[in-house]
């Protein structure tokens, strides 16, 4: 086994300051809104150019790992996700944070980011083989189908509003089509220069999720005299071990389901996140509980986010293919050093290949520490008047949605959709369907249309995306996923009933009774 | 007294920074360089590689800062930079050509064309080569054309996107060879090259060092340029297998500055560029990343635009008409 005899190659004194240094660089950047993982790696990747092949490998891998875990913290605190992966973790982070367990909030994430993280990487390490295969089967039809399963989601997200959560759905599959549809490269809906290139995820994000919230903190700006203030509590990382351990369905959920969608390329972290929420809700014995602050929901998301990271790296390892856009710019860090991937990479460069495979696992150790390290002070970022919490929390949204294209136009169309949202979510509309729209639907679109290219060269539309195995089981997932969806609406709807009918009875029996 | 002191301090350092400006050469601050592709694209990783050696006295003596603009195949990020940067020398931006000349022949709300820029230097050159997958019934040129013809319409050939050197080699190729082929756009090359691995498309044309690398699941047929490579000096030019396809297709990755800059600032970024394309450590971090290189400085790159550009007429003119 290569693998352990280079595993202890990465245990020099300098090697574990690049891990831990790249460990507490990749936590923090990953918590500022706008600096995705794919950014962070990508502005580290000229540093590599003057060091070891390995401890620049070491360093972009600390980095990377850290930095999709870190998109949880500001996730959690301010309800702005650090990056698009880190959507769900808002779901039951924030109201947990609101709560007063924002501490523990933060030790789930990390703790269910490392188990996750350590998941993905054995998958890379044992599995590497049988999973480049698969990916290799993911072509326009596939991806067409997984973006409907995507879609599918909605509706679980939205369990009791289903109706307002498809309109907001569409809403945001309706936004996807802003810009140059790549395919035909026909314009749509460029009625102003800002829109050429379309709308990016980030300001999207960071506009439909923090500036409802801003305008909520404003409103309520005069009750900031009462705010309740937290402490530092004592036993919560026991707390939070012990919440692992007791919803092991949570994170082994999760992690199967990132490092699937990891693997494949163009799905990526955010998708992953994602379902993995959706499917631990339907798993659980208590669903009724997420979107109001449930563990289950911060550990499933975060193990799902951090498993894609080992899973990306295989397609890119063994066939130069990055199955993330932060894989992508990883590829540059392999490139520079004249390390070509492919199978060549493990037999030729084994020893700088096993080295950096083996910092990933002792990463996200370094990780995890570091993380709950960090997220000891929370409180303190809890404790902020809204009135202060306001003005940083605006800094914040304008300097992510630049920073993302270093463009104003994102600003402005951060600021618009953040309007349109505040607006909405007085009627009970939320975020979430839309930016699960904004991200589903070019996969959807531009898949389909290069599906449809393609199949009118052959046999014809019916047989190029209702055959083959993959197509089968992703459609099967998708027809599960929405029987399921109306299954538990309607047993949801049948337990009111039923509750409602009780009471009624008991009313009348205590009625009678006087 | 105490009042005065602060619109002391202020006027003082208002009259350092004019001082400043007026007195220091160029550039006296980081210059800014657009790239007009996301991160981790190959000609983003090459931009950072050939302008890693900047900050040294020999060359800027400043930083060069990289900030990508992508969105709709470049031209969000060029028609910010021909309509918005300034053209004060602190600016610059990556080209690519075919890209962003067939954009602004095609695409109506391209807001520049070759004239909106002064060319600088260009460093690389990465030619389109036509590449199947390792097990395709296609093992030769002629067999694809030959059953192209038989079956117009039914090979289905991929790229990079719309209007990219690898769909101008596509056009180049259906036309000289008199063939009907089907172009399918692709988000970026790899996804591209991950297709064409998969045989989700019968061939595709690809980044020449995209293909280079991963010869173990693709065969290369041929290189749409006039020479052959050293990379790969055992695959064939279309023009060897009596197909004209020439250069127009071939990916040039250089730097341009805004329509309006000084004379002298120019001069002193062709000299810094040029200088830095042809220093020994870029030089061998290029060829280590397999990233063909490829230096002609501003006249060379001129003539190269103006060059491209007609073709590019003639080669467009049939597909809009």
């Amino acid at each position: 086994m290569d693998f352990i005899t280079y595993f202890f190659a990465c245990f020099t004194p300098l090697k574990i300051a690049l891990m831990i240094g790249g460990a507490v660089g990749g936590i923090l950047l990953g918590a500022a809104p706008g600096l995705s993982p794919t950014m962070a790696v990508a502005l580290l990747v000229p540093f590599t150019f003057h060091m070891d092949p390995a401890e620049g490998l070491i360093l972009l891998g600390a980095v990377y790992t850290a930095a999709v875990a870190g998109g949880s913290i500001t996730a959690i605190l301010i309800n702005i996700p650090g990056a698009p992966a880190n959507i769900a973790t808002m779901f039951d982070g924030h109201p947990m944070a609101r709560k007063g367990k924002a501490e523990k909030a933060l030790y789930l994430s990390f703790l269910s980011s490392g188990v996750g993280g350590l998941f993905g990487v054995a998958v890379l390490i044992l599995f590497t083989p049988p999973i480049a295969r698969m990916a290799m089967e993911f072509g326009p039809a596939e991806l067409f189908w997984l973006a409907i399963f995507g879609v599918t989601v909605i509706a679980g997200l939205s369990s009791g509003t289903v109706v307002k959560g498809l309109y907001a759905g569409s809403f945001g599959l309706l936004l996807s089509c802003i810009g140059e549809n790549p395919v035909y490269g026909v314009e749509r809906f460029v009625f102003s220069d800002m829109l050429t290139g379309g709308i990016s995820i980030i300001p999207a994000l960071i506009g439909l999720f923090a500036i409802p919230q801003i305008f909520t903190l404003v409103e309520t700006i005069g009750q900031a005299l009462e705010k309740q203030s937290f402490k530092a509590q004592k036993g919560v990382l026991r707390e939070a071990l012990g919440e692992i351990i007791r919803h092991p369905r949570q994170w082994i959920m999760g992690s199967v389901v990132g490092s699937f969608i990891g693997a494949i390329p163009g799905a990526g972290g955010q998708v992953a996140g994602l379902i993995a929420y959706d499917q631990s809700k339907k798993m659980s014995r208590t669903p009724e509980l997420y979107g109001t602050g449930t563990p289950e929901g911060v550990i499933s998301v975060e193990s799902s986010n951090n498993a894609t990271v080992g899973p990306a790296l295989i397609p890119l390892l063994t066939m130069g293919i990055p199955g993330s856009p932060t894989a992508a710019v990883l590829l540059g860090g392999l490139l520079i050093h004249g390390l070509f991937p492919g199978p060549e990479l493990f037999t030729k460069h084994a020893d700088v290949a096993y080295t950096f495979i083996a910092s990933m696992v002792v990463a996200q150790f370094a990780m995890a520490i570091f993380g709950i390290m960090i997220s000891r002070y929370s409180h303190i970022v809890m404790n902020i008047p809204n009135i202060f919490m306001v003005a940083a929390v605006t800094i914040l949204c304008v300097y992510g949605s630049y920073s993302v294209q270093n463009s104003m136009d994102d600003v402005i169309i951060m600021f618009c959709l953040g309007l349109c949202m505040y607006l909405s979510s007085r009627n009970s509309f939320s975020p979430a369907p839309v930016v699960l729209g904004l991200i589903l639907g070019p996969l959807a679109e531009d898949n389909f249309s290069r599906g449809k290219i393609i199949a009118q060269t052959g046999d014809g539309l019916a047989s190029y995306f209702l055959t083959g195995g993959v197509n089968m089981v992703v459609i099967a997932l998708c027809a599960i996923s929405i029987g399921w969806s109306i299954y538990s609406e309607w047993k949801m709807s049948r337990n009111n009933e039923a509750r409602r009918a009780q009471a009624t009875a008991a009313t009348a029996a205590s009625l009678s009774e006087a | 007294m105490k009042k005065l002191l602060i619109p002391f301090c202020l006027l003082a350092l208002l009259l350092c920074g004019m001082s400043g400006a007026a007195m220091a050469a160029y550039p006296d601050k980081p210059l800014s360089m657009v790239v007009t592709y996301p991160p981790g694209g190959a000609t983003d990783f090459q931009a950072r590689i050939v302008t890693t050696m900047s900050s040294d006295e020999k060359f800027f003596g400043q930083p060069i800062v990289v900030i990508n603009k992508p969105g709709a195949g470049g031209r969000v990020g060029w028609n910010w930079f021909a309509e918005k940067a300034a053209n004060d020398g602190y600016w610059l931006s990556t080209y690519n050509a075919p890209h962003f000349i067939a954009q602004s022949l095609v695409f109506k709300d391209s807001k520049f064309t070759v004239d909106s820029f002064e060319p600088i230097a260009t460093w690389g050159a990465d030619p389109a080569v036509l590449i199947v997958p390792k097990d395709s019934p296609f093992k030769t040129l002629k067999d694809l054309i030959d059953f192209a013809k038989a079956n117009p319409g039914k090979v289905t050939v991929n790229g990079a996107g719309l209007y990219v050197g690898h769909h101008i080699a596509m056009l180049q190729l259906a036309k000289a060879a008199g063939i009907k082929l089907t172009y399918v756009p692709e988000q970026g090359g790899t996804p591209a090259m991950q297709s064409v691995m998969g045989g989700k498309v019968m061939a595709g044309f690809n980044n020449l060092a995209d293909a280079y690398r991963n010869r173990e699941t693709v065969n290369i047929l041929a290189i749409a340029d006039l020479q052959r490579h050293p990379f790969i000096e055992d695959v064939p030019t279309f023009m060897e297998q009596g197909v004209e396809v020439d250069n127009s297709s071939v990916n040039y990755r250089g730097i341009f500055l805004p329509k309006g800059t000084d004379a002298a600032v120019i001069a002193k970024c062709e000299k810094a560029f040029l200088d830095m394309f042809n220093d020994k450590k870029v030089k061998e971090l290029m060829v280590q990343s397999g990233s063909p290189m490829h230096v002609l400085d501003r006249k060379q790159t001129a003539e190269l635009f103006t060059k491209v550009k007609k073709n590019l007429e003639e080669l467009l003119k049939d597909i809009k008409e």
